[in-house]
C-alpha cells in the first residue's frame, strides 16, 4: 500500500531514535568493557595496564558479590510476591461497589507518584526511626521495645518500602483487568452454585493471568535497578546487609574509586540483566500485539 | 463487574476498602501532617496526630532557603525539557512504525525496549567520564539528554500503541485525495494523535521528575533537581523533621496532582498497551 518514497521517508523518520539509542547503548558499554580489563584506580592513577580477567575474578570471588546477588534476587522476588498477592486482593476489594470510589482510588494510587528519595525518607525518618518514628512510639505505647528496622532488618525494611511504592501500580493494573471481566460469566457461575473461592479460582484468576505476567515483567525491569531507596535509607548497610548488585557496583566506583573492578561488576550485571531480559522479552513478545 | 448488592454488603465493603486505602495512603498523610507541625511537636512522644498549633512556618522557611527554589526549578526544566526533546525524536519514529510498518518493525520495537533493561549502574562510570570530558557534569542540559535517552523507549512504545489505533483508512482516503506525506501528518494525523501525545507527555514528566539514579550521580549542586536534594538531606537528627516533611511535600505535590489525572494513561503507558 505504501509507495517507495513513503517507505524511504519512514526510514528517515525512524533513523534518529535508532541512532541515539544505539549510541546511548553501545558507547558506554564498550567503554565499560574496556575498563573491565584494565587496572584503573582513581586513587593511584599512575598504575595502569591490562589485567586480563583479574577484575572479574576479584568480583566473582568477593563474598560481597554473592551476598549482593542474593539480596538483589530477594528484593525483586520479595517485592513481586507482596505486590502481586496484595495487589490482587486489594483490586478485588476496591472493584466492588463502594462509596467514594473516586477518592478511594486516588488514595490507593498515591504512593506510586512519590519519588523514591521522598518515599525512603518518609519511612526512614517519620515511621521507622528508632527514637522519633511513629512505629517506635506505637511500640513504646504498647510497652514493647522499639524495633530497629533499618539496623536489624535492613533488607526486609527496604523490601517493605519498595513494595509500598509499587503496590499501587500492581493494584491499578489488576483493577483495569478486572473491569474487562464479563459479569455474565460470573453471574452464570454463581447461579450454577459456584462459591466465592471457586469463582476466584476458575474464573477470575485465569482472566488475570495476562495482567499478572505484565506486572511481573514491568516491575522486574524497574526493580532490578532499585537505587534511590537504598541510597537514602541504609546506604547498603549495616555492613553489606542491604547491598544489592547495583549498589555494590556504585560503592566500588564511588567509594573505593576502583573503576576497573566496578566495570567488571557492571559487565557481570549486564550479562545477568540479559539473561533476565531474554525471558522477559519472550514473555512480553507473547503478550503484546505489536 | 458491577452487580446488584445488598446495602449491608456495600457498607461492609466500603468500610474495608476505605481502611485499606487509608493504610496505604497513611505514610503520605503523616508526612503532610508533620509538615504543618512545629519541630518540637513533630518529634513529640507520644506522637501528636495534629500539631497543637498549625503552622506554615516550615514551608516559608524551606522556600526561603536560597537554594530550594533552584532545586525546584531544576526539576521542572529537566522533567519538561527531557520529555519535549524525547517527543521530538519519538513522534516521527512512532508514526513511521505505526503507519509504514516493515518486516523488522516489531524486532526494532523490541530492541528499543531492551535498551531499558541495561542496568544504569553498569554504564555509570563511562557516562560520568564522558560528561566530565564534555563539560556536562552538573548541568541541566546533560541531565535533559540522559533522562531523554532513558525514557525514549517508553515514549516511542506509548506513542506507537496510540498511533496504532488511528484507523488506516483515513490515511488512505487522504492519500487518494492527493495529500502529501507532510500534509497527511499536519492535517490528518496530528489532530487525532494529540490526546495520545498529551498522555505520553504527562507520564514521562512524572517518570523524569521522580528519577533518582542519574540525578544523584551526575549532579552536585548547580543542576541538582529535587530528587537529588531530598536524597542528600542528611538524616535529620531530631530537629528537622517538620522542615524535611515540608520540603518533601513540595517535591511530590505537583507530581501527585499530575499523577491523579493520568491514572488511565499510566496503565496503558507502562504496560505498553497490553492491559486495557
Amino acid at each position: 500500500m505504501s509507495t517507495q518514497s513513503t517507505r524511504l521517508a519512514a526510514r528517515f523518520m525512524v533513523a534518529p531514535s535508532v541512532l541515539v539509542l544505539f549510541v546511548w547503548m553501545i558507547v558506554p558499554l564498550a567503554m565499560t568493557a574496556y575498563f573491565s580489563f584494565r587496572l584503573y584506580r582513581l586513587l593511584s592513577p599512575e598504575r595502569t595496564g591490562w589485567v586480563g580477567f583479574n577484575n572479574y575474578a576479584w568480583f566473582l570471588n568477593s563474598p560481597d558479590f554473592w551476598l549482593a546477588l542474593t539480596n538483589t534476587l530477594l528484593l525483586v522476588g520479595g517485592v513481586l510476591i507482596i505486590t502481586v498477592v496484595l495487589g490482587i486482593l486489594i483490586a478485588l476489594l476496591i472493584d466492588q461497589p463502594v462509596k467514594g470510589q473516586g477518592v478511594l482510588r486516588i488514595l490507593v494510587i498515591a504512593p506510586f507518584f512519590v519519588m523514591p528519595p521522598v518515599a525512603a525518607s518518609i519511612w526512614e525518618n517519620l515511621l521507622m526511626h528508632p527514637q522519633n518514628g511513629l512505629f517506635a512510639a506505637l511500640a513504646r505505647g504498647l510497652g514493647a521495645q522499639p524495633i530497629l528496622f533499618l539496623e536489624q532488618y535492613p533488607l526486609p525494611s527496604v523490601i517493605g518500602i519498595v513494595a509500598w511504592e509499587w503496590l499501587p501500580f500492581a493494584t491499578l493494573i489488576f483493577v483495569t483487568a478486572l473491569q474487562s471481566l464479563s459479569s455474565e460469566q460470573l453471574e452464570a457461575s454463581e447461579m450454577d452454585g459456584a462459591g466465592a473461592v471457586n469463582r476466584f479460582r476458575y474464573i477470575i484468576l485465569p482472566h488475570m493471568t495476562r495482567a499478572v505476567t505484565v506486572v511481573i515483567l514491568i516491575q522486574t525491569i524497574f526493580l532490578l535497578g532499585i537505587f534511590g531507596e537504598i541510597f537514602t535509607t541504609t546506604q547498603g548497610g549495616p555492613g553489606s546487609a542491604s547491598t544489592t548488585l547495583p549498589y555494590l557496583i556504585f560503592k566500588q566506583a564511588i567509594v573505593a574509586k576502583d573503576i576497573g573492578r566496578a566495570a567488571a561488576g557492571g559487565m557481570i550485571a549486564v550479562i545477568l540483566a540479559n539473561i533476565v531480559a531474554f525471558f522477559l522479552m519472550r514473555g512480553i513478545g507473547r503478550h503484546l500485539d505489536a | 463487574m458491577a452487580r446488584a448488592q445488598s446495602p449491608r454488603r456495600i457498607l461492609i465493603t466500603t468500610i474495608a476498602a476505605w481502611t485499606v486505602a487509608l493504610i496505604i495512603f497513611f505514610p503520605v498523610l503523616w508526612m503532610i501532617l508533620t509538615s504543618f507541625k512545629t519541630e518540637a511537636s513533630a518529634v513529640a512522644s507520644p506522637p501528636e496526630l495534629l500539631g497543637a498549633s498549625w503552622t506554615f512556618e516550615n514551608y516559608v522557611e524551606v522556600w526561603a532557603r536560597s537554594d530550594y527554589p533552584r532545586f525546584f526549578w531544576n526539576s521542572v526544566v529537566i522533567a519538561v525539557g527531557s520529555t519535549l526533546l524525547g517527543l521530538a525524536i519519538a513522534i516521527p519514529s512512532a508514526w513511521a512504525m505505526a503507519f509504514v510498518p516493515g518486516k523488522r518493525t516489531k524486532d526494532l520495537l523490541m530492541w528499543m525496549l531492551s535498551t531499558k533493561m541495561m542496568p544504569a549502574v553498569a554504564v555509570m562510570v563511562p557516562i560520568y567520564l564522558l560528561f566530565l570530558q564534555l563539560g556536562l557534569l552538573d548541568t541541566r542540559i546533560g541531565l535533559v539528554l540522559v533522562l531523554m535517552l532513558m525514557n525514549l523507549p517508553i515514549i516511542i512504545w506509548m506513542l506507537y500503541t496510540y498511533f496504532k489505533e488511528i484507523p488506516g483508512e483515513i490515511l488512505e482516503a487522504a492519500r487518494m485525495d492527493g495529500a502529501s506525506l507532510w500534509n497527511e501528518i499536519v492535517y490528518v494525523l496530528t489532530p487525532m494523535a494529540i490526546p495520545g501525545i498529551a498522555s505520553t507527555m504527562l507520564l514521562n514528566i512524572i517518570l523524569a521528575w521522580n528519577e533518582a539514579f542519574w540525578t544523584i550521580v551526575l549532579t552536585t549542586t548547580k543542576a541538582a533537581p529535587l530528587s537529588a536534594f531530598i536524597a542528600s538531606f542528611s538524616a535529620p537528627q531530631g530537629l528537622f523533621y517538620a522542615k524535611l516533611s515540608a520540603a518533601s511535600a513540595m517535591a511530590i505535590l505537583p507530581i501527585l496532582i499530575l499523577g491523579w489525572f493520568s491514572q488511565k494513561q499510566l496503565v496503558r503507558g507502562l504496560t505498553f498497551g497490553a492491559v486495557k
